[in-house]
């Protein structure tokens, strides 16, 4: 009888947690005052996965977002906060490479699951990989291995390279470079630019590039950046016998403010939002517009893809517990508007991939042409190389 | 590089050096006449982008361009009035803070009014084509600036030496007390110049909108070139802000052109640098004439409440949450930082902007010394701050040769090249990413563990500065900054007083940066940025310069103030802003 009423106690205490109750608190942190363009559209893209999660039953989920201040100290100092005050079940979000290692890093000391959005450093999941730091986006490895087959089908010779000078900028040029001479051997790099980070002396880039004498161009800038060179390069006539390839340059966040100047022809990864119509795209769009009156950016996606995976996670394992969402995140499948994904085993990365393709204006505004949509799984080294590189 | 790319490369640095010009010969007058160290120059440029774009959307881009200039220079002349004015007579630091203020205020004006999103303006009508430049294209409107930097220059230089206002201003450059004297005006002359200033600074933002999007970031961006730019030419010199603009704009184009990106983020400061080691008034400067500014007060001793406070603090991880621990370690470190900032800058009588390198050096040497050579963490710890000790001895050298306004940009140059390095070196550093997995030994990874051995070894270091500043060194080292000349003729080696203070305070700045480092569990460059320097600044004057724990009380108010405000409040910078100016202008803070 008392270890009948023992084992209907424990039962109950495991039981409740994972069925109907179940509420998670995620804690999420980004760089909202130092990348509105981007976060902005991903705070609603988040918004509108919790209200969808929490209508439907099952998870109910809690947000509590903050400002990460935009760099590591006080990342990890909001982190902790979360950690420590919120009490929250899994940290989310950053957008810069280094925020995002330092909280990465951080959750590992804690233990308890991150999931990184956003931030594109191959380090994430490679070099700086561990158990607890799961990220949704493609990182710049598999964006820039994207362009890569298009890039070698053109045949140039001479290849320019533009870059900002941090991470972002710095292994996109050093992955695009690998995998092109790999691709098209023979293939020369006659010049190559980095520029400060939201302070590129465009006119003097543009000079410099144009006197390499480039077939083609690759280039890793976006937001202020982009549309200084865009305008320059325009204007000095620099693309106009030149092939470009733009890491991000059709993502709406930094396409729509090109307007008029868009550079027709470059080769981009990006998000031609209005033009997909797959079932999965067409519901979330119309949701997302009926919700905020607004369109979907790269950023929305971003945001709504996060959320659920948490919240798959969550069904998943039948409850908040880091250790046991962790082993839940590894291998999940689930559907995101960009079609079905999987949470790789290995390294941690999910399969979302981008949509390549090129630029064109139409009635004053950047579009997107010719794209088609580049699943993630297939622009991955190999497993083997993805070892040699994660020291977990 | 071809000639006819030395050629364009030539001209895009002209181009750079007009843009520059603008701001720098507003700032440079303004210091010249009233002394003060406009922080928010770079903010009146920012609002002259932002009010252009948004005029040009109504009554086009060559009509917006005088608009906004003329809106920036009114709101200059208001500034004057209602803040400015108010504290002529009041320390050096006291306005740079007000000044600051200003920033703030500023750039959570233009968050409210334009929203987050950077804005391109339109090009400039008549001049958005190019023409052929030996077989180039070369911009038209690039050509519009590289006449307009002369024109305005000539046009200044006209007004300073050929009108009675320029007499007049040039007169106040040289001894304001005098022109008051011989009955001129002073009041009118102060908002007139200042305004003149700031349409300088609005001219210039709006004249960059068709080359440059606006965006809240160019505010720091911009005030920064301009104080190099003015340093460089030599305070207060129209002709010199010139010849360092054309100096710098061209540096700058050529390093783009010969594929130098790893000196491009640093190419002004090392200019800079170079220029002040070899030219202490810079090119065209004269050795500034002394304001007869009031002698620094009383230094007050910390009372006996807050010698008694380490030991309360003791008890606090048994009674808080896990957070407030996280807090308060944050507070202690940067107490620390504050108080050896302080220790520079108020018995030493040497502002620094750049106290960030040595606060970074100690925090680089610390995961560096764990990361690579395995040493133990305890160790590391203890071995950090001889980095920051090195640094400090080497640059402390240079910068003590120096003083005032240009030792402080000095200091600023040296901790930018060492950023820049950092940031470079991805090799040792970790580049723009740092370095992660910088963590405590194990008996001190627990929260409460980490909180008491900041709180140990911060109130040690702390102890030891307040001891320094009352021995006898310490009264050396006030005497050196009240009156150098009466102290040599005592004996006491100035110079050498200086550069010791320079090297204790760096060293104790590395402690607090090891310290950061391992509470942190990474670091990156952003550690030895010059907004870091700020910041310590900004808490050093909070707390008021002339009482020993005033910087521990401004280190407690700001990482408290940052921390709630942040999270609760969207416009937290200016209700930071606003709290500062009250205090500025309400109490003149704990400077009397």
């Amino acid at each position: 009888m008392k270890s009948k009423a023992l084992f209907l106690i424990i039962l109950a205490s495991i039981a409740l947690p994972a069925f109907g109750q179940a509420s998670v608190k995620i804690g999420e942190l980004n760089s909202y005052k130092v990348f509105p363009a981007f976060l902005e559209p991903y705070k609603k893209g988040m918004e509108l996965a919790v209200e969808e999660i929490n209508r439907s039953g099952g998870v109910k989920l809690q947000l509590v977002s903050r400002d990460d201040g935009g760099t590591p100290g006080d990342a990890v100092r909001v982190a902790e906060e979360l950690i420590a005050r919120e009490r929250v079940n899994a940290l989310m979000g950053t957008f810069a490479s280094n925020v995002g290692l330092a909280v990465s890093n951080l959750a590992a000391q804690r233990k308890i699951l991150f999931l990184a959005s956003e931030p594109l450093t191959d380090k994430m999941v490679w070099e700086n990989g561990n158990r607890y730091t799961f990220r949704l986006r493609p990182s710049t490895y598999m964006q820039t291995a994207m362009l890569v087959p298009e890039a070698a089908k053109l045949k140039k010779r001479r290849w320019a390279i533009v870059y900002p000078n941090y991470e972002y900028g710095q292994s996109a040029t050093a992955s695009f470079k690998k995998l092109l001479s790999e691709a098209q051997p023979g293939v020369e790099f006659v010049a190559e630019q980095s520029s400060p980070l939201n302070k590129i002396d465009a006119g003097a880039v543009v000079q410099a590039l144009a006197e390499a004498k480039p077939d083609a161009i690759f280039s890793s800038l976006f937001a202020a950046d982009l549309q200084k060179f865009v305008r320059e390069g325009n204007t000095r006539g620099l693309f106009k016998n030149t092939a470009v390839f733009n890491l991000l340059g059709g993502e709406p966040e930094y396409l729509d403010p090109l307007k008029d100047e868009t550079p027709e022809g470059w080769w981009v990864t990006g998000y031609p939002w209005s033009e997909i119509n797959t079932p999965e795209h067409k519901a979330f769009r119309d949701a997302y517009q009926k919700r905020w009156m607004d369109y979907p950016r790269q950023g929305s996606v971003v945001g709504y893809a996060a959320v659920h995976a948490l919240a798959h996670a969550v069904r998943k394992a039948r409850s908040t517990d880091s250790e046991k969402l962790v082993e839940a995140l590894k291998g999940l499948q689930m559907q995101t508007p960009f079609g079905p994904i999987v949470w790789r085993e290995i390294d941690h990365q999910s399969t979302m991939g981008a949509y390549v393709g090129q630029l064109a204006r139409k009635g004053g505004k950047g579009t997107m042409v010719n794209w088609r949509y580049a699943d993630g799984a297939k622009f991955q080294p190999s497993d083997q190389a993805v070892r040699a590189l994660r020291r977990e | 590089m071809s000639g006819s790319a030395v050629l364009l490369q030539f001209l895009n640095g002209l181009a750079g050096a007009s843009s520059l010009f603008l701001v720098a010969a507003g700032l440079s007058l303004i210091f010249g006449v009233s002394r003060i160290v406009n922080f928010a120059h770079g903010s009146l440029f920012m609002l002259g982008m932002y009010l252009a774009v948004w005029l040009a959307e109504r009554f086009g881009f060559w009509a917006s361009v005088p608009l906004a200039a003329v809106a920036v220079g009114a709101l200059g002349a208001l500034i004057e009035i209602l803040l400015l004015r108010r504290i002529y007579r009041a320390p050096e630091l006291l306005q740079l803070l007000a000044t600051f203020a200003l920033v703030l205020l500023i750039k959570d004006f233009a968050l409210w009014a334009w929203g987050p999103e950077d804005m391109l303006g339109p090009r400039a009508p008549g001049l958005a084509g190019a023409v052929g430049i030996a077989g180039r294209q070369f911009p038209q409107y690039e050509l519009f600036l590289i006449v307009l930097g002369p024109a305005v220059f000539a046009a200044l230089h006209f007004l300073l030496t050929r009108t009675r206002f320029g007499v007049l201003i040039r007169a106040a450059t040289e001894d304001r007390e005098m022109v008051g004297a011989l009955g001129v005006n002073q009041r009118w002359l102060f908002t007139t110049v200042f305004a003149l200033g700031a349409a300088l600074a609005g001219l210039g933002g709006a004249l960059a909108i068709p080359r440059e999007p606006a965006n809240l970031e160019i505010d720091l961006g911009i005030v920064s070139d301009a104080f190099v730019i003015v340093v460089v030419g030599g305070l207060g010199s129209i002709p010199g802000a010139f010849l360092a603009a054309l100096l710098i704009g061209e540096v700058k184009a050529f390093c783009v052109g010969f594929g130098l990106a790893e000196i491009t983020l640093a190419a002004e400061f090392i200019v800079m640098a170079v220029v002040l080691v070899l030219r202490p008034w810079g090119l065209l400067g004269r050795p500034l004439h002394e304001a007869r500014a009031a002698a620094a007060g009383e230094l007050h001793a910390p009372t006996r409440l807050m010698l008694a406070l380490p030991l309360a603090l003791i008890v606090v991880p048994l009674v808080s949450d896990a957070y407030t621990l996280v807090l308060l370690t944050d507070v202690f470190v940067f107490a620390l930082f504050a108080v050896s900032l302080h220790f520079l800058l108020g018995p030493g009588g040497m502002v620094s902007f750049g106290h960030a390198a040595y606060f970074g050096l100690g925090a680089y040497a610390a995961a560096l010394l764990v990361l690579r050579w395995q040493l133990p963490m305890e160790l590391a710890l203890l071995a950090a701050p001889l980095a920051a000790l090195a640094g400090a001895a080497l640059f402390g050298w240079f910068c003590v040769r120096l003083s005032g306004i240009y030792l402080a940009m000095l200091t600023l140059a040296l901790a930018q090249i060492v950023w820049s390095v950092a940031f470079q070196w991805d090799a040792v550093t970790g580049g723009s990413n740092g370095l992660v997995g910088v963590w405590p030994a194990a008996w001190l990874a627990s929260k409460p563990a980490y909180y008491l051995l900041t709180l140990a070894l911060g109130t040690l270091g702390i102890a030891c500065l307040w001891r320094i500043v009352g021995s006898s060194f310490g009264y050396a080292l006030r005497a050196s900054r009240d009156s150098p000349l009466r102290a040599e003729a005592v004996g006491i080696d100035v110079r050498a007083q200086q550069w010791t203070a320079f090297i204790v305070a760096g060293t104790f700045a590395g402690l607090a940066g090891a310290l950061a480092a391992f509470s942190k569990g990474s670091i990156s460059p952003e550690t030895l940025s010059v907004p870091r320097s700020v910041e310590g600044l900004v808490m050093v004057l909070l707390g008021g310069v002339n009482a020993l724990s005033g910087p521990v009380l401004g280190a407690a108010i700001f990482t408290w103030l940052e921390d709630l405000v942040s999270r609760e409040i969207a416009y937290w910078r200016a209700a930071l802003g606003a709290v500062i100016l009250l205090l500025v202008l309400v109490r003149r803070w704990s400077f009397r």
